[in-house]
């Protein structure tokens, strides 16, 4: 690393970048090895070292207390006190050093804010700040464009910008290549633990994504133009709550019909994961009906609705998708175990459940050492591929894929994508929801664009980006036709089968208003 | 303890599975070294394998952290500490003390005199007296140990249970106390046959400890009022309503003024197995039954499966479909039954034959101490009982011969205890290597 470098580091699910990164900053201790700063070697006890030695870190997961304000996380770990014994908080300080971080890299915060008020977003941005305060010379981020929306991403990529310019060295871990391409200096490719090849920005994304998987693979979604038939899913005025008896969801309509794929795309929190778990009876519907197939199914336990023909994969694998501690075969039938041939009467037929185990995982290439292997040991790619294994092995009328691809690697994106792609052709309806735009407009046949709680646009999926992010930020392009002209995309409308989903109230939204809160 | 079980990992080097039988059974004889006092070497001399590379492969895994030799590990050490407990408390050995510096071989001839003939006395109690004479005295302790090991199998299988479906039953020796009551009621009020008479009974048990899981595992579903709470409320409720029960007329003994209610019919007993002057009886047979019954529930079974899920995971066991309120219910259910079968060993075994105050002993709570020793494994448990029962009945031989109080066992089984739930502890103080997927803590650590 040189000063005022952005390095980035690419790689694999399970391909070591993490852990590595976790050995930089103290959390992990090398086995061999060492790391060299300043040309002297450094061993690292702790996190409180790497800060020592300039090494700081942003976590994919955000290290926050979300009950606390901006200014008292940064201080968090490093209080100040004042008053002597009687050991005050420098509240004052903290929050003075706070806006000095935020004035000289122009990373506008508010100290007083608390944290759980905060977009994800500007919840990164804390981070950085924390970070910053500390005066590292050396920022590791880890995945951190993994919960942005586009706007956001660019957001943090200027950020990242200026930050080179104050001399400052950047380690930016991700699996997305466009960024990279973007704003990395130099490259370094890892593969299985090892460097596998050091890259500049103008290789082609091709060439990047080869030496991540070690093949050549296809980025782009083949597929024939849907075949769409009858509606199968159909939701009609749904409204729904959140965990915190907030409104949710506000009156969606639906439809999805056989044979196509349905996208949703919108920023994280916007009442796609409300509008799924409703659809599955995994949450009380408050008002309007889903219709499956033509029978309405709200009110149904999602055991019901599963039999019924429906395949869901959850947003979040590891709470809601595997059971970490049971073995890929007994997660291969996490949701069927109770049906012929792999339970009879009270009984489990375990022949059955490891035939049919050794089955998918040869089906579905998951790689894991044995079907007996607790399914928390796998790599998070491979055990997306059991819950889409999973899934996928009995007839479906509807499939449910929320952030199917979610920290997966590249290689298992495409083959996971081909998976959804050949159930469609087969006649299923798929609904897929995903906050990854490049992945909706792959896969989908129409996108539906959710903001609020609302389905604020349907779309084609030749729609320019652009125009979508802005409906992901809640601009219509009805409403904004400003905005629209500011894209400067050429000739949408034609393209795109649009409609407002309920055209007597108009988007939440008026013009130009971004999305803060 | 080979069940497989994917919620604890267990050691599966391929040596490890073949090593396994052998190492339980050395565990076995240095188990009975321990308890003779020797205190030597924790590890008894094993065959030697024919292959060098396996031997070594498993001396290495002997010596590594995995379930078995921690357990062993944490026994020995438990009676080492009892061992300074033993010296402590006996004024005479204490005396010789005084004047340690000056004389130190009195000082530890007789510690090792009183150390080892309270150990000596505690084997000869559980296992086998060699200076027993007939057929009847050689088997005595066994059969006293059986006795005991019995109902603990059965409440520590509740609590076993119950763990693996993700709850905490304290109530189990609430659950044993209802049970014990519903049995004895039916056993003294029901004029029945003979085998009838006894089914019943059992029945009334097990049903009066169900209602007592049923109403926790209900509460929790519902309203998600946290099973801990309410199982340790209705354990007094429990311990109250048999103080009540035993006074009333018609349950309390005629001829007596004290609390002890009239006996159970002959036709509702427990059949003795090894005859009338042998206390072992069928409960015993019935405890390996349920072994038996609970592993295959947990295991093979659909609703197992489920409880192993909702355990494990709650949210992705509700995203599969499966019902975590049903589950929950149901789970708390059979667990008070266990526990309720257990209790109802007391009246219609052979350890009394009426309702007491302190009937149940401390069958409930005891069992969460075999559950935890256990590993929450079914077949664990059965082994944690019966070291369980076999420390209860050398106590008690230990108690009359050696007059150590019989509180000793219970500080003994409470330091088992606790040197199992802290692993780290023991793998500290003997240097055990990391076993490789051994992970002690996982099944102890969990939904606490």
């Amino acid at each position: 690393m040189e000063p005022g470098e952005i390095h980035a580091l690419l790689g694999e699910n399970g391909a070591g970048k993490s852990t590595l990164m976790n050995v930089l900053y103290g959390l992990y201790h090398p086995d061999e090895g060492e790391i060299l700063v300043d040309g002297a070697p450094l061993r690292l006890k702790g996190p409180s070292d790497a800060i020592a030695a300039g090494i700081g870190m942003v976590h994919q997961h955000f290290m926050l207390v979300p009950v606390f304000t901006v200014a008292e996380n940064v201080m968090l770990g490093a209080e100040q006190v004042r008053g002597g014994i009687a050991g005050f908080l420098d509240r004052r300080r903290a929050r003075r050093e706070v806006a000095e971080v935020s004035q000289r890299y122009n990373l506008r915060v508010d100290p007083d804010a608390v944290i759980e008020d905060l977009p994800v977003g500007i919840q990164q941005r804390v981070e950085i700040v924390k970070a910053l305060t500390r005066d590292v010379d050396l920022l590791i981020l880890d995945e951190p464009t993994a919960v942005l929306t586009p706007q956001e991403t660019e957001e943090l990529l200027a950020v990242m910008r200026s930050l080179k310019a104050a001399g400052k060295s950047i380690v930016f871990i991700t699996h997305k290549l466009g960024e990279v391409k973007a704003i990395a200096d130099r490259i370094t490719v890892i593969r299985r633990g090892r460097t596998v090849g050091t890259a500049s920005p103008t290789a082609s994304r091709d060439e990047l994504a080869s030496l991540m998987v070690g093949r050549s693979v296809r980025l782009t979604v083949d597929k024939q133009p849907a075949a769409a038939g009858r509606p199968i899913l159909e939701v009609a005025g749904l409204v729904v709550d959140d965990d915190r008896q907030v409104r949710a969801v506000d009156g969606v309509d639906l439809t999805v019909h056989a044979g196509e794929v349905l996208g949703v795309a919108g920023v994280q929190g916007n009442g796609q994961t409300e509008l799924i778990e409703a659809i599955m009876g995994l949450r009380p519907v408050l008002a309007g009906t889903v219709t499956l197939d033509g029978e309405q199914v709200n009110g149904w336990s999602t055991k019901k609705v599963l039999r019924a023909g429906v395949g869901y994969v959850p947003e979040d694998r590891s709470v809601d998708g595997l059971v970490k501690e049971f073995s890929v075969a007994e997660n291969l039938v996490l949701d069927i175990y109770d049906r012929p041939p792999f339970g009879r009467g009270l009984s489990l037929q375990p022949d059955a459940i490891a035939s049919s185990a050794r089955e998918r995982i040869a089906q579905f290439d998951v790689r894991t050492p044995s079907a007996d292997a607790p399914v928390g040991t796998l790599s998070g790619g491979n055990q997306q591929k059991v819950i889409v294994a999973r899934e996928l092995s009995r007839p479906l009328k509807l499939f449910i894929a929320a952030q199917p691809t979610r920290g997966v690697d590249v290689g298992s994106i495409e083959f996971i994508h081909s998976r959804v792609i050949r159930e469609r052709d087969v006649g299923t309806a798929v609904l897929v929801v995903s906050s990854e735009l490049d992945e909706v407009i792959g896969l989908a046949d129409r996108i539906a664009v959710m903001y609020r709680g609302r389905v604020i646009g349907i779309v084609g999926p030749d729609t320019p980006r652009e125009e979508i992010g802005l409906l992901m930020a809640g601009i219509t392009p009805d409403a904004a036709p400003a905005a629209e002209s500011a894209v400067g995309a050429a000739s949408p409308a034609p393209k795109a089968q649009r409609r407002a989903p309920d055209a007597a109230t108009p988007a939440p939204v008026g013009p130009g208003s971004e999305d803060e809160t | 303890m080979t069940n497989p079980n994917p919620a604890s990992g267990s050691p599966d080097l391929a040596s490890a599975t073949e090593a396994r039988p052998a190492q339980v059974a050395a565990g076995g004889v240095d188990r009975a070294a321990t308890a003779t006092a020797t205190a030597g070497q924790p590890q008894p001399t094993k065959p030697q394998p024919d292959r060098p590379a396996l031997g070594r492969l498993f001396l290495e895994n002997l010596w590594a952290a995995n379930t078995v030799t921690v357990t062993l590990l944490a026994v020995l050490l438990a009676m080492l500490v009892g061992a300074v407990l033993i010296i402590v408390s006996d004024p005479e050995v204490l005396a010789t003390y005084g004047y340690v510096t000056a004389r130190p071989s009195d000082a530890l001839t007789s510690s090792w005199a009183v150390v080892s003939e309270a150990y000596a006395n505690l084997f000869k109690g559980a296992v086998f007296d060699p200076e027993a004479s007939g057929f009847t005295a050689a088997l005595s302790p066994i059969s006293e140990t059986l006795t005991y090991t019995a109902p603990l199998v059965f409440t520590g299988l509740s609590v076993a249970l119950a763990f693996r479906g993700g709850l905490f039953n304290i109530g189990a020796q609430g659950q044993a106390t209802v049970g014990v009551i519903l049995a004895a009621l039916a056993g003294f009020l029901l004029p029945l046959p003979p085998v009838l008479h006894l089914l019943v009974a059992l029945l009334a048990g097990a049903a009066g400890g169900a209602l007592w899981g049923f109403v926790p595992g209900i509460l929790k579903a519902r309203t998600g009022a946290h099973e801990v709470i309410n199982t340790i409320m209705l354990n007094y409720v429990a311990v109250y309503f048999l103080a009540w029960i035993i006074v009333q007329n018609g349950v309390q003994s005629p001829n007596r003024a004290d609390a002890i209610s009239r006996p159970v019919d002959s036709s509702a007993q427990l059949p003795r197995l090894l005859g009338d002057n042998l206390r072992v009886h069928a409960g015993i047979l019935l405890a390996v039954l349920a072994t038996w019954f609970v592993a295959w529930l947990l295991n093979r079974s659909t609703f197992g499966f489920e409880l192993r899920a909702v355990g494990a995971n709650p949210d992705a066991a509700r995203t599969a479909g499966i019902s975590v309120a049903r589950t929950y219910v149901l789970m708390m259910a059979i667990a008070g039954l266990l526990a309720g079968l257990g209790g109802s060993q007391m009246v219609l075994g052979s350890t009394a034959d009426a309702l007491t105050p302190q009937v149940v002993a401390q069958i409930g709570f005891d069992g969460i101490l075999v559950a935890l020793l256990g590993r929450v494994k079914p077949w664990g448990v059965l082994l944690a009982a019966l070291l369980f029962g076999a420390l209860q009945a050398g106590g008690n031989r230990m108690q009359s011969y050696s007059g150590i109080s019989l509180e000793l066992v219970t500080v003994l089984q409470a330091l088992i205890v606790i040197f199992i739930a802290a692993p780290a502890l023991v793998k500290a103080i003997f240097q055990l290597r990391a076993a490789r997927a051994a992970r002690l803590q996982t099944s102890l650590a969990k939904g606490w």
